[in-house]
């Protein structure tokens, strides 16, 4: 028989639901699997026992002959970002440690709703803030995976949702939550070989959800295939009145809506994203994926966005600008730690307790955030990025009168060696070049492996659509799901 | 720099503000490039996805949590946050 953690989100719902085995045969197997794999530092904090009530619970639903919902018996993962009661959430810094929550996040308590439990709580850049999973307090995650030369040279699993993705590609979880504010769900989803969405601005509530940047913070699941993704992004979403911009909208039944034919569909290939210098392997695998996508019935054309190159600096005026604003309230008064020098006073210790407690990128952050929403600078900083936010979102909006998805990379390279990028804060942003436009514009976007480059690393591809399109984009990644056929894994060494 | 980090109300000693003012200049610099796009005529962005702000009954719908409240503050005391002596 397969091994119990081998399965996904939906042969695993399907197994309990049909008898085949036990909720709790396999909240027990993934625990068992989490415990011996401390060498990748994915879970921050292990919770087995939440795995199993919850297990209990669906097993018991099952025993009476109720009706068992779409994510029963499924153990998941979470990311630190998400507050789940009297678990720590620390957002992987040193300024919320102690921080238990007294209150659940939306997005956690919808999927409790659905039948998922628990394993623990995911490793992740601090407040979200990085693609390499290098600025957590709690140490480094290592990619699971590895070159193939021999090197055995420890590899980045993405940012920010380093945790996640690790987790999912060594089968620690079948899924997990994570958050995307300029590609943190697709880039770590491309580094280590699975799938991530990030829906439309809006859908999955930021309620309970360690706030990095609002206007861009977008919740979404990461899984092994495009079916988990669906099912579990219909657990995750739906209306929320305690968040302001949540869209009231009913969920769609994205796992029905399934169909990787694209007949009279039309995929848009954005040719400023095909750049100078290019990695090889990054442009081959982006054609391929134009064919399988032709191969299931649409039409390639290639469009402009105009404003791509844009996309970047403005998202670096923007989210430490938020960040700045949203990070104001760690002030060692109302959670977390605090710092109090010898007869300091009130704004001394603030001082003090911000510097003991923000990570290095998480100070730089909020330093350029607040000196570009000073006065004086207001302006010609934050005003111009707005304007160009707009003029990038423009730029899709027209984009639509000649495609109903876009086609792109998800990064501009495989995996790079942890420590590789850490020096030059740029280097490191440009990561996230092909993720960020669509941040900015609120649209749906997922990352779905396509194949493996000539160091034998995963490579991702990126579809983009349309507002509220969550179901085109889902479409299309099956359809190269189904072509791309990788079913590579790394091999175990933890 | 330091009028910068006392806005942000983070301590750093000269060592990490000289340590940072490359990086930081580095930073502005590049975004620096948003200068050359023209934006005549364009309005800031306010909401990626249209959305009108909701109105609710005016009507209690949460409290009664104190001890939840400071269960979470490093120094809470009867009934209150502590804090510091403040001397204007």
């Amino acid at each position: 028989m397969t091994e119990l953690t081998d399965l996904g989100i939906a042969d695993i719902r399907n197994g309990v639901r049909a008898g085949t085995f036990s909720a709790r045969e396999v909240a027990t197997a993934f625990n068992a699997r989490v415990a011996e794999a401390k060498a990748l530092n994915a879970f921050m904090i292990d919770t087995p026992d939440h795995a199993l009530a919850a297990a209990d619970a669906i097993d018991a639903k099952r025993a009476a002959g109720e009706d068992l919902p779409i994510m029963a018996g499924v153990p998941i993962g979470m990311k630190d970002l998400f507050c789940t009661v009297g678990v720590e959430a620390r957002a992987a810094s040193e300024i919320l440690n102690g921080f238990k929550p007294t209150y659940e996040s939306t997005v956690s308590q919808k999927l409790w709703d659905a039948g998922a439990g628990m394993l623990g709580k995911l490793n992740m850049d601090q407040f979200a803030m990085g693609s390499s999973n290098e600025t957590s307090a709690f140490g480094n995650v290592i990619s699971p995976w590895r070159r193939n030369d021999g090197s055995n040279a420890p590899l980045a699993p993405g940012g920010s949702s380093g945790g996640s993705s690790a987790a999912i590609s060594a089968r620690l979880c079948p899924g997990a939550t994570g958050t995307d504010t300029g590609g943190s769900i697709r880039q770590p989803a491309a580094f280590t070989g699975i799938s991530g969405i990030k829906p439309t601005y809006g859908r999955c509530s930021r309620w309970g959800v360690i706030a990095f940047a609002s206007s861009l913070d977008q919740a979404g699941p990461m899984a092994r295939d495009v079916r988990d993704c669906a099912i579990m992004l219909e657990a995750m979403s739906g209306f929320d009145p305690k968040d302001s911009t949540s869209l009231d909208l009913a969920v769609p039944n994205w796992e029905a809506g399934l169909s990787s034919d694209l007949k009279g569909k039309r995929v848009g290939i954005p040719k400023e994203y095909r750049m100078d210098g290019m990695n090889a392997d990054v442009a081959a695998v982006w054609d391929k994926a134009a064919d399988w996508l032709r191969d299931a019935g649409a039409e390639i054309v290639e469009v402009s966005l105009p404003h791509t190159r844009y996309a970047l600096p403005a998202y670096y005026i923007i989210a430490p600008a938020e960040a700045s604003s949203n990070l104001a309230r760690y002030d060692g008064v109302r959670y977390g730690q605090r710092t109090l020098p010898d007869g300091a006073g009130l704004q001394d210790m603030y001082a003090a307790t911000r510097a003991a407690g923000f990570g290095a990128e998480v100070r730089r952050r909020i330093m350029i955030g607040t000196y570009v929403l000073s006065a004086g600078f207001y302006d010609a900083y934050y005003t111009q990025a707005q304007k160009v936010r707009a003029l990038i979102a423009r730029d899709f909006a027209q984009v639509w009168d000649h495609c109903d998805v876009l086609l792109a990379p998800t990064a501009p390279s495989a995996a790079f060696g942890l420590g590789e990028n850490s020096e030059d804060p740029i280097a490191m942003y440009l990561n996230d070049v092909f993720a960020v436009p669509a941040s900015l514009a609120g649209l749906p976007a997922m990352s779905v492996p396509g194949g493996l480059d000539s160091q034998g690393l995963p490579l991702g591809l990126q579809i983009i659509g349309k507002p509220l399109d969550e179901q085109g984009v889902l479409n299309a990644g099956l359809a190269i799901e189904e072509r791309a056929g990788f079913t590579a894994r790394p091999a175990q060494w933890w | 720099m330091k009028k910068i980090a006392s806005l942000a109300r983070i301590a750093m000693t000269d060592a990490e503000i000289e340590a940072m003012v490359p990086e930081f200049n580095g930073i502005l610099g590049w975004v620096e490039q948003l200068g050359e796009v023209d934006v005549t005529g364009i309005e800031p962005m306010t909401a990626v996805i249209p959305n009108t702000l909701r109105l609710r009954e005016d009507v209690v719908t949460d409290g009664n949590i104190r001890d939840k409240v400071l269960a979470n503050a490093p120094a809470a005391e009867h009934g209150f946050f502590g804090v510091p002596k403040v001397i204007e």
